[in-house]
This record gives structure tokens, C-alpha cells and sequence, in this order.
């Protein structure tokens, strides 16, 4: 962290490079082993049996939002999937999970029972069972409503990741779908700002897009764009590849409700939160048959090549724009805020 | 102009954006400017406003541009020129136990002295409330009736109409635990401070101006004009999207050539030769201009900001708290000055990019994505322009 970082700020959170800063410098410093160096969202664990297959891999994660229900999802599917997607990415099927609550003092029953709900059906349909959980009530004002920290167990390895120090110049690039929704949708709905939008969050477990890669050679890397969104999975992967990745702007999927909430506020696109969309890498030969494989499954129709790897000296990520300019694509600088004019 | 974007005042809808976002549009634009550029001629063209600066650097708009045309970015940028000493006014009233600051999401890093922001004093307890309109101020006041709610209000032309509306929403709501601390600023005048020479700087070397188009809105095309006038120079209002810069720059371009000075305006879909009446007088019967105003970088500058009237004094922070302001101290090295006015590029301050980075803002140019220090930071480290303005 910056010596100036006494305290933790809000940008500590944004998912950006002041949260890479926070997670190397302080918890990997202190916690330091070679599976969490890795610094993936899942954790591949060597397995307990020798003859097993099968690595097991770990992922936990916590849920804050506000607001709690929001189009296209609540806390609850966000939980849920959020979680199943970390597994997902390290390349493995997640079978159980367990579900820690932390809840304000005052807060209802029954929005709490929707959200458990919700939590019960995501799981249901991903055919994951919730096998622990933690209760904790913390007086009102100490939280905003509900906390949910989950943790997901898998099976791997279905995918085979080459892993980030494979990555080659000519590799592509490839996302699975539109960006920025949930972003786009929380934002809209946060307090404050009340404009109509038809926008819902694009909350889905990527289990089942990502089963469709099964079998295929030449997977470099793959990560799920949260918290930072495209962007920060970008910057992520350039700075431990030390490649330049080179993303066409043209070829980005946006939705136009995405697209015009950005206009209006003045945001990027590709710096909103995700929670359905996946960023993969792999060789120019496969990228045809990941292409296909992907676009097979409903989550996956639009998915597309968005750029390349290219040699360089310096490990960026660059955008070639639609009007033919050639610009950085930085890491974000703490949450994405509308400008004032 | 041979490709208008849209005939005068219609067609605002957002759906209509795509238009002015078409490459091959764009890309006819770049041979008209690559035709008309003559050899030998220079063509030195400052974007007053940070919003243009953004548009041109993420859009990556000057790459395909002749090397014969160089865009300096001026001081428009309501952060960026917002001075130390009251950035600190404004931390003093955050650290007020009863008060309840409430700001944009912008301010909220911007540096004051001993390098505090308001990021940092929210960590520590303060309240402070980042809002998307002000209007939300009339809701918080309600809420909290035990607190005093203080809006603190930065911005030109553009924003002080809104402040200006929930001052006079307060009145006749008869909330009494709602103020503003108002820093709004006037962007002719500050046109002027930039093209005239003082006295440890010569007049900058311009071809042309390219005017706020925000800020147009509402102060119409009449103090351009009057300026286009006095400094001899062409000054032509822009729209901000990609298209709406090149076809100012084309024309920028052409009369130039033409040897001809007058202010024009490109932004016809929303820029009107008077400008936005109603909100003018809403202004001036909400606000006085201050005799004088500091300006980051730029020093005091005459009747280039706004204060709230004297029958709205109630509503006045400075007035309720009576705030004094203390004269602060930038940091020396900072090249926020001669940044702010074009006339040094931000990769020639000894601070860019080691320590003053955006996540460590040294001077207020970094702070805002719309200053020149983070515009380059943020779009152009991997390649350092040449340092010479
Ligand atoms: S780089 Fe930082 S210190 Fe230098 S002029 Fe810009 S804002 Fe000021």
C-alpha cells in the first residue's frame, strides 16, 4: 500500500488497483503460500488421495449491495453464483457450498426468507447443495442490512489452463457476452439516481457455459469480470503475463441501455461490474472451437474474439479505439462516479 | 460547414448518439483535416474544457490528426482549478461534528494541505454523502433534522443553475439546517485570465480556441463573441462527442487559413445564440459575482465566481459557519500552473506519474479524469509526448 494509507478507504474495495494493492501487500504478505500466490479467485488444492483425478478446489467470497433486490437478481442469486463462478473459473464443478450471514438488527423476516429463497433455488438449479452456515446479528447501523459470505467446494480439473506464464504473442482474446449490466443496473437503482431504464443485472452461474469448453486444448486463461469489470481482469492478467493485451473496441459488446446509461453518466463501459460474463485466453488455433463451443450455450450467443496478444516491453493493456487512436486501458481509480459536468 | 451534425436545436435524444459516435463519418472528417492543413502553417489549438480533453484522449482522437495540429488543454475543469484553501474550507466544515457534507464523487480526493481529502476524513468518521443531484440535500435535511446539511457546490456555468434551484427549493421548503458552500466559478472570465498576459507570463501562442459547450448552454454564444474580439482569435464552441471535436477542429483549421477571427458555433444542437434565459435569471437572482476568485494555478482572477446573494445569506455556508479562508501552500513543484494554462505538457512536471499518480493525487490536475495530468496518466504513460508545449 501507499505510505499514505493509514486507513481503509472505499477505494480499498472498488475491485481496482488500490484492492490488488491492499490484497498483495497486507494479506498475501502475511498469509503468504504458493496456492494463494497465485492470487486466482479459486484455489486449487492438491488432493487429499494420490490416484484421485480430481483436484479440489476451494473459493469464498463475500456479498455486500445495496440495493439488496435489484432487477434480474438479489444478495441472494448474487451469493450463490458469485461463488459458483470462482469455482467455475479455476476450472472446476462446484458440489457444495456453505453460507455465512451477518444481519442488521431490525431487519425484516421476511425480506430476509426472499433472499434465502432465492439462495435455496440458484443452488437448486446448479445442483449444489448448502451444507454449513453461520448466523451473526450485529446491532443497527452496523451493517446495511444483510452480509452473505459464501464459500464454494468443486471438483476439477475439467479444464485444462495452461495458466498466464503460457501466454503467447497471437493468442487470443475472447469474451463471453455484452458487458457492464450489472454495473449498468445496480447503479441505476441505487438511491439517488432515478431514471427509467429497463436494465437487469446479467447474475448467472457460468458453470454450464464454461462445462461446454470441456475437452478443448489450448486454454490459456480464464476469470470471470466483477468488481472492476473488463478492465481490471484485463490490467490483472497483463501485469502477471507482462504481455500487452490489445482489445478492439469495435468488437466490445455493449447493450444500448448499457451504452446510453454510460453517456448519460459519463462511465466506461468496460470498468462496470459484471456477474455473468466471462474473459478467456487461448491459442489462435483453438480459438475457432472455443468460439463455437461457447456461443453453443444460451450464456455464451454473443460471445466473441475482442483482441490479441501482442510483444512488447511494457506489460499494459491498450485499446484500439473506433476512431482509429490507440490509448491505455488503465485500471479503474476507485468506484466509477458520474463526473460533475 | 459542409457535414452538419444535426440542423439547429433538434434532435437531443439519447438514440441519436451513435450518429455522432460513426467511424466513417469520423473518418472523412480526418480527410478534410488532412486536406486542409497547409505546410508551414501551425495550428495551436487549446480545448478549454476537461470534458473535451476527456473525449479527445479516450476516444484516442488525436492519433489519425496531423502533426500540425497540437491541442493544449486548458483550465476547464471544475475540480482542477477548485484552489487548496478551499478544498481546506470544506474539510474544516466535514470535520464539524453537526455537519453532514454532501458533494460530488469527484471532490472527494481532491488534496487540501498536509495532503487530507475528504476520502480519507469519511475513513475517519466524517460524514460526508456523495450525491448524484443536489436535490438530494432537501431529502437528508429532512431526514436529519438534528444536522446541519452543507452542499458543498463546485462547477461553472453548468452546475450553478442546479444549486441555484435547491437554494431556492430550501426557501420554500423553510428547511433551516440546509447550506451551501458555494464555489462556483465563470468561465468567460477565466477565458480572459488565460489569453491575456500577466505578469510573469506572455500571452499563450494560439491558432484558436475550442469553447465550453456545457457551459454554453446556458451562457449562449454573446461572451464569445465580445472575446473572440478582444484577443483576436478564433473561438469555436463544441459539442462533446468525437464528432462534434473534428468537425471544430476542421473548421478551426479553415479559418485559420482563411485568416479570419469570429466565434462560431458548432454545438447547435444545444448551444443557442442567448443562451438558456430563464436559468440565467435564476443566477442572478440567487447569486452575486465576487469581486474576485482564486483559481488553482491561475492566482485571483476578477468577477470570475459566484457567491449566494445577500437576501440568500441564510443559506450561505460561509456566512452560517463564518468560514475564513486561510491561504494555503501547493506544493512547489507542481506544474499545476503553467499546466492549467497549455503551456506545459503534464509529463514535464517533475512529480507526473512518481509520486503523483491518481490513486496519489499531489496537485488537483490528477484528481479529476478530466485534468491533463491524469488524461495523460490514465490514456498515454506507455508513450511520453515530447515535453515542450
Ligand atoms: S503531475 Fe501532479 S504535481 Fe505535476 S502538475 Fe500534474 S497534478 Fe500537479
Amino acid at each position: 500500500m501507499s505510505p499514505t494509507t493509514s486507513l481503509i478507504t472505499l477505494a480499498h474495495g472498488s475491485g481496482a488497483r488500490a484492492t490488488h494493492e491492499l490484497v498483495t501487500s497486507l494479506f498475501l504478505r502475511h498469509f503468504n503460500n504458493p496456492i494463494l500466490a497465485t492470487l486466482e479467485d479459486g484455489a486449487c488444492l492438491p488432493t487429499a488421495c494420490e490416484n484421485s483425478a480430481a483436484e479440489l478446489i476451494v473459493a469464498t467470497d463475500g456479498h455486500v449491495v445495496s440495493p439488496l433486490f435489484f432487477p434480474g437478481g438479489d444478495i441472494g442469486t448474487l451469493a450463490i453464483n458469485g461463488t459458483l463462478n470462482d469455482v467455475a473459473m479455476a476450472g472446476g464443478r462446484c458440489r457444495y457450498l456453505t453460507a455465512s450471514f451477518i444481519l442488521e438488527e431490525g431487519f425484516p423476516v421476511s425480506q430476509l426468507e426472499k433472499i434465502v429463497i432465492s439462495m435455496a433455488e440458484t443452488a437448486r438449479a446448479a445442483g449444489v447443495q448448502i451444507i454449513a452456515g453461520d448466523t451473526k446479528v450485529v446491532e443497527r447501523g452496523k451493517c446495511d442490512g444483510v452480509f452473505i459470505s459464501t464459500t464454494g467446494i468443486g471438483q476439477g480439473k475439467a479444464l485444462m489452463l495452461e495458466g498466464l506464464s503460457h501466454l503467447q504473442p497471437g493468442d487470443h482474446i475472447l469474451l463471453s457476452g455484452d458487458i457492464g449490466r450489472h454495473g449498468a443496473t445496480i447503479l441505476s437503482h441505487r438511491q439517488g439516481l432515478k431514471f427509467e431504464s429497463d436494465l437487469t443485472s446479467d447474475c448467472a452461474d457460468l458453470g454450464p457455459l464454461i462445462a461446454q469448453l470441456t475437452g478443448i486444448q489450448g486454454l490459456r486463461c480464464l476469470r470471470d469480470a466483477t468488481r472492476g469489470g473488463v478492465s481490471a481482469v484485463l490490467n490483472e492478467w497483463a501485469q502477471a503475463s507482462g504481455h500487452v493485451l490489445q482489445i478492439d473496441e469495435a468488437r466490445i459488446p455493449v447493450s444500448p441501455n448499457v451504452a446510453a446509461l454510460c453517456d448519460l453518466l459519463g462511465l466506461d463501459p468496460l470498468y462496470l461490474a459484471c456477474e455473468g460474463r466471462c474473459l478467456l485466453i487461448c491459442t489462435a488455433e483453438s480459438a475457432e472451437s472455443v468460439l463455437t463451443a461457447l456461443q453453443a450455450h444460451p450464456l455464451g450467443v454473443q460471445a466473441c474474439r475482442v483482441g490479441v496478444v501482442v510483444e512488447s516491453d511494457v506489460p499494459r493493456v491498450e485499446l484500439l479505439t473506433i476512431f482509429g487512436g490507440r490509448r491505455l486501458l488503465d485500471w479503474s481509480y476507485g468506484d466509477p462516479l458520474p463526473r460533475i459536468c | 460547414m459542409d457535414t452538419p451534425l444535426t440542423s439547429p436545436g433538434t434532435d437531443t435524444k439519447p438514440d441519436s448518439l451513435p450518429d455522432f459516435r460513426d467511424p466513417s463519418r469520423a473518418k472523412l472528417l480526418y480527410r478534410q483535416i488532412h486536406e486542409a492543413v497547409r505546410p508551414g502553417q501551425r495550428y495551436r489549438f487549446m480545448e478549454f474544457c476537461g470534458g473535451h480533453t476527456h473525449t479527445l484522449f479516450r476516444h484516442g482522437l488525436t492519433d489519425p490528426l496531423p502533426s500540425a495540429i497540437e491541442l493544449l488543454h486548458g483550465p476547464g475543469c471544475p475540480v482542477c482549478v477548485l484552489p487548496m484553501a478551499r478544498m481546506d474550507m470544506a474539510i474544516r466544515l466535514a470535520k464539524r461534528p453537526e455537519v453532514i457534507l454532501c458533494t460530488y464523487g469527484d471532490m472527494l480526493r481532491v488534496p487540501g494541505s498536509q495532503r487530507q481529502n475528504l476520502l480519507q476524513l469519511k475513513a475517519e468518521g466524517a460524514r460526508i454523502e456523495v450525491l448524484y443531484s443536489p436535490h438530494d440535500c432537501l431529502a437528508l435535511a429532512k431526514a436529519h433534522p438534528e444536522c446541519q446539511i452543507v452542499f458543498f457546490a463546485v462547477g461553472f456555468e453548468t452546475t450553478a443553475p442546479t444549486t441555484a434551484l435547491l437554494v431556492t427549493e430550501a426557501e420554500r421548503q423553510g428547511l433551516r439546517n440546509l447550506t451551501v458552500f458555494c464555489n462556483h466559478v465563470l468561465t468567460p472570465p477565466a477565458i480572459r485570465g488565460i489569453l491575456a498576459p500577466t505578469d510573469d507570463s506572455p500571452a499563450p501562442q494560439l491558432e484558436g480556441l475550442i469553447g465550453p459547450g456545457h457551459v454554453s448552454v446556458i451562457t449562449g454564444m454573446t461572451p464569445y463573441h465580445a472575446l473572440s474580439t478582444e484577443f483576436q482569435i478564433n473561438i469555436e464552441v463544441c459539442g462533446f462527442e468525437p464528432l462534434d471535436l473534428l468537425q471544430g477542429i476542421l473548421t478551426l483549421v479553415q479559418r485559420t487559413n482563411a485568416g479570419s477571427v469570429e466565434a462560431h458555433n458548432q454545438y447547435t444542437r444545444a448551444v443557442t445564440a442567448s443562451g438558456n434565459l430563464k436559468a440565467q435569471a435564476l443566477l442572478r437572482q440567487v447569486f452575486v459575482v465576487r469581486d474576485a476568485f482564486e483559481w488553482r494555478g491561475l492566482g485571483f482572477m476578477p468577477h470570475s465566481a459566484l457567491a449566494l446573494a445577500p437576501g440568500y445569506a441564510r443559506f450561505d455556508a460561509e456566512h452560517r459557519f463564518a468560514l475564513q479562508e486561510a491561504p494555503a501552500q501547493d506544493n512547489r513543484a507542481c506544474a499545476c500552473p503553467s499546466v492549467l494554462r497549455g503551456q506545459t505538457r503534464p509529463e514535464a512536471c517533475p512529480l507526473w506519474d512518481n509520486p503523483c499518480t491518481p490513486d496519489n493525487p499531489i496537485g488537483a490536475c490528477m484528481v479529476s479524469s478530466e485534468g491533463a495530468c491524469a488524461a495523460h496518466y490514465r490514456y498515454r504513460r506507455h508513450q511520453r509526448i515530447p515535453t515542450s508545449a
